[in-house]
């Protein structure tokens, strides 16, 4: 039994490198609204770095938001944020910290649950305050910090400097890329958030190394080949695994995203993005940046021995 | 590669029944696993994947442990025992101050300072005595006692070890099933308990009886000025909401040895509680000494009752009523039986998750997890036929393999590990896919199906090897500084990379190889 794949042509022959000033022109756009919006607007902190406090309440009927943020803005609590969440029956409020120790933030829970009576179901309670909120902005932090430069020293392990070089420019490109879209669309930006950012790291990457993998090999196969050509026959001999797999991985996220619940939706609707700009910057970032950086195949010449074709799947 | 010896079929064999057994607890019913485990050899645990707070609701707060309070409190009780001593040993001795954990003292009269050392020297042997002088050539004109910071560390873990002790016995009064509290950090204990839908407020239970001042007149007690060697505390049934009382104990709830609820004179819920010989001998001397006067019995700084004493009270037993409700008077029983924490706890991080909700999110996970395999299944089959399909059954051997590690490792499934399990669906085909592509490629360029599918397998290990161990990198990243739930997520995360490794280089090869023999093709279909 064949599937659709084994009758679509192996190798399309685009000229990715050709077009590849579209591609940077677009990610400097993208990179230099995204840095300055994060200037002007900056991102929408959730209660896990500003520190406040968070209920999610089930109404028995439809939520009378308007109704609530009256009430609520009645017991002078400071900043009260209300909004439906996934369905129309539920609310999440949001309130600043309280000044004060932990009795301020219980009596201040508990005026909320009082205001709103009783036919509220609470389904959520949090309060972070502010010393923890700030170490999470720090390990969250030093965890991408430390990824990267974790990849970053794999990748020279592995592959040439210049390959280090482009990988990690591909990584801080999504880095941004994620964060701005978050500072641009003021979607919250939490743990979970720090998390999704980092999984698109780990998957930006892997589809960076499995494109770069594919040039080493190409490099020693096809010595005379100029850099461009081997570059964009490298893309083109992955572009359908490439594809296929941003597809699966999309199709899996995609399920996530309408059936997944709501208090995730924000790490899925990162992680899309993400995929979608990770696979972008393998070829467009990535994969460019090695003709920027001079990568010849000469350089290859002292790791690769007089067998071309096969000593670079061999090797390791 | 297409050879498999008999032992390597085997191992792979048995490495996936294996997980499917491992699993199968988290996918039957409570019932059916009782039975499971009944019939099932003992060596396998039987066990289900431990659900988070946030799937199985819950309550997660983080305390910090306010040490400094507790060390500042033993440099002010130094301060005064200096001038006690002094006073014993007729020095007369001025600008007496705590500076940080340290006290100062000078002699008036500058040539008594090594007399004033001896005295001071043995007062307490936490704290370390230095002589200093204006600077460092200058004679020593006064006396530093510094508090040791071995003395300072034993103080703070014994208080951290009591401060849990104390927190566990409250808790397990609770009837909390599987509480968790543990130390975190130097000044943090993080107290979990599952099922919880609030967390029961954990007061102090510092409990101390003290005499009413009865010198405070009502203006200075509505001012909240205490006459000498007095305080002003709170009381709800005073007229006045405050009490004067006098500032040292009778006795204080370190002799207290037990206590209970019973029933009052007018048939209203009170505390029986009891004292210990030394304590019993404090309370019965004071008993006697102010028969008619009236005494408070303070908890956490407030006044709970205030009777007047009637009688000598001489067995060491006394009772505290008030408004209490039964709840309220067993809550107390239940404080000043487990013992007073030695410090304040200040909550730094507090997180509750309704029973439903976490319901709620488990059913959402189960729904988009198996519709992301549907999806998956349904483009992978459409995309390599099937190839597509042996890569399919790899990724249920795979789903399995995630479940029983979890469950073997005793690791806890949290709602971002849900969504770690579902991207990691996504993310399983892609060394399949590497490898199709890889065997395509051969074929191209003219191998023989056997050869094309041995280099193949071949040539993409090395890419599938460099792909996942950069996720890893990034996995263990999260899973060093990420808290709770992240946690939860890097470890499925991971967990799914090195099971979906095994599956697609070993399961899928296996399945492939066996079909080749099978059927010995003349042309692949891909």
């Amino acid at each position: 039994m064949k599937g659709f794949v084994s009758y679509t042509p192996s190798n399309l022959g685009i000229p990715f490198m050709k077009r590849r000033v579209i591609g940077f022109v677009l990610s400097a756009l993208l990179i230099v609204f995204g840095i300055g919006d994060l200037f002007v607007q900056g991102l929408n902190f959730g209660i896990d770095f500003r520190g406040g406090i968070l209920l999610e309440v089930q109404t028995e009927g439809p939520a009378d938001i308007g109704t609530m943020r009256q009430d609520l803005n009645a017991l002078n609590l400071g900043e009260v944020t209300l909004q439906e969440f996934g369905a129309d029956d539920v609310a999440l409020i949001r309130v600043q910290r309280q000044e004060g120790d932990e009795t301020a933030q219980a009596a201040a829970i508990e005026s909320i649950k009082e205001v709103l009576g009783s036919e509220f179901e609470l389904r959520r309670q949090e309060f972070v305050g502010p010393q923890v909120g700030e170490e999470l902005i720090q390990a969250g932090i030093l965890a991408i910090v430390f990824s990267l430069l974790g990849i970053l020293v794999y990748v020279w392990f592995r592959f040439e400097w210049q390959f280090a070089v482009g990988a990690v420019a591909a990584l801080l490109h999504d880095t941004i890329a994620t964060i701005a879209l978050f500072s641009l669309t003021q979607m919250e930006f939490n743990l979970s958030t720090v998390a999704a950012v980092l999984t698109i790291a780990g998957y930006s990457i892997n589809d960076t190394v499995v494109v770069f993998d594919r040039m080493r090999e190409n490099l020693r196969k096809y010595k005379r080949e100029s850099l461009i050509t081997i570059i964009d026959r490298s893309l083109n001999e992955t572009l359908t695994r490439t594809l296929l797999t941003s597809g699966t991985t999309l199709l899996a996220l995609i399920a996530l995203w309408f059936f997944g619940g709501e208090v995730i939706r924000g790490f899925t609707v990162a992680l899309i993005w993400g995929i979608v700009i990770g696979t972008y910057s393998s070829i467009f970032i990535a994969a460019p940046l090695l003709i920027f950086l001079n990568l010849r195949p000469e350089q290859l010449d002292r790791v690769s021995g007089e067998d071309k074709s096969d000593q670079a799947a061999v090797r390791s | 590669m297409v050879h498999f010896s008999k032992f390597k079929i085997f191992s792979i064999v048995l490495l996936c029944v294996l997980s499917l057994l491992y699993a199968v607890p988290n996918v039957v019913g409570d019932e059916a696993l009782e039975e499971w485990q009944s019939s099932m050899p003992s060596w396998l645990p039987g066990q289900t994947v431990n659900l988070g707070l946030d799937l199985q609701g819950g309550s997660y707060r983080l305390l910090r442990v306010e040490f400094q309070d507790v060390l500042q409190q033993r440099v002010r009780d130094l301060r005064t025992e200096v001038r006690n001593a002094a006073r014993g040993a007729r020095i007369r001795i001025s600008g007496l101050a705590t500076e940080g954990l340290s006290v100062v003292v000078r002699p008036q009269r500058a040539e008594q300072i090594d007399e004033l050392a001896v005295v001071l020297a043995d007062l307490n042997p936490d704290f370390e005595l230095i002589q200093e002088g204006a600077d460092e050539n200058s004679p020593p004109t006064r006396i530093r006692l510094n508090f040791r910071q071995f003395a300072q560390d034993d103080l703070t873990a014994s208080i951290m070890q009591q401060a849990i002790e104390v927190i566990r016995r409250r808790v397990d009064a609770l009837g909390t099933t599987e509480p968790l509290i543990q130390q975190q950090g130097d000044d943090r204990i993080l107290v979990q308990l599952p099922g919880a839908t609030s967390f029961p407020p954990i007061p102090r239970g510092q409990l101390s009886i003290h005499l009413v001042d009865i010198n405070a007149s009502q203006t200075q007690i509505a001012q909240g000025n205490a006459p000498e060697g007095s305080q002003i505390v709170p009381y709800a049934e005073s007229p006045l909401g405050a009490v004067s009382i006098r500032r040292d104990p009778i006795v204080r709830g370190d002799n207290l040895v037990g206590a209970s609820t019973g029933v009052g004179i007018a048939g209203d819920p009170v505390v029986n509680f009891r004292f210990d010989g030394e304590g019993a001998r404090k309370f019965g001397d004071a008993t006697v000494e102010h028969t008619g006067r009236q005494m408070a019995i303070v908890l956490d700084g407030e006044v709970l009752s205030a009777p007047v004493i009637r009688e000598p009270i001489l067995g060491g037993a006394g009772q505290i009523s008030g408004n209490f409700t039964v709840q309220d008077a067993s809550d107390l029983a239940l404080i000043l039986r487990s013992g007073a924490l030695p410090a304040e706890l200040t909550p730094l991080e507090e997180r509750t998750v309704g029973p439903s909700l976490g319901a709620d999110s488990v059913a959402a996970g189960q729904t988009a997890s198996l519709i992301a395999i549907g999806f998956v299944t349904l483009f992978m089959i459409a995309a390599y036929g099937l190839f597509g399909g042996f890569a399919m059954f790899a990724l249920s051997i795979n789903i399995a393999a995630i479940f029983a590690l979890l469950s073997a490792l005793g690791a806890t499934l949290t709602l971002p590990g849900i969504a770690g399990i579902v991207l990691t669906i996504g993310i399983a085909v892609d060394a399949n896919v590497l490898i199709f592509e890889r065997i395509r490629e051969e074929l191209r360029n003219g191998r023989t199906p056997i050869s094309a599918i041995d280099s193949g397998y071949g040539r993409a290990l090395t890419t599938i090897i460099d792909a996942s161990l950069t996720t890893l990198i990034a996995a263990a990243c999260l899973f060093a500084f990420g808290a709770g739930p992240i946690r939860g997520f890097a470890v499925t995360l991971a967990v799914g990379i090195l099971t979906s490794m095994f599956t697609a280089i070993m399961v899928t090869r296996l399945m492939v190889v066996l079909w080749l023999r099978q059927t010995k093709p003349s042309t692949l279909p891909l």
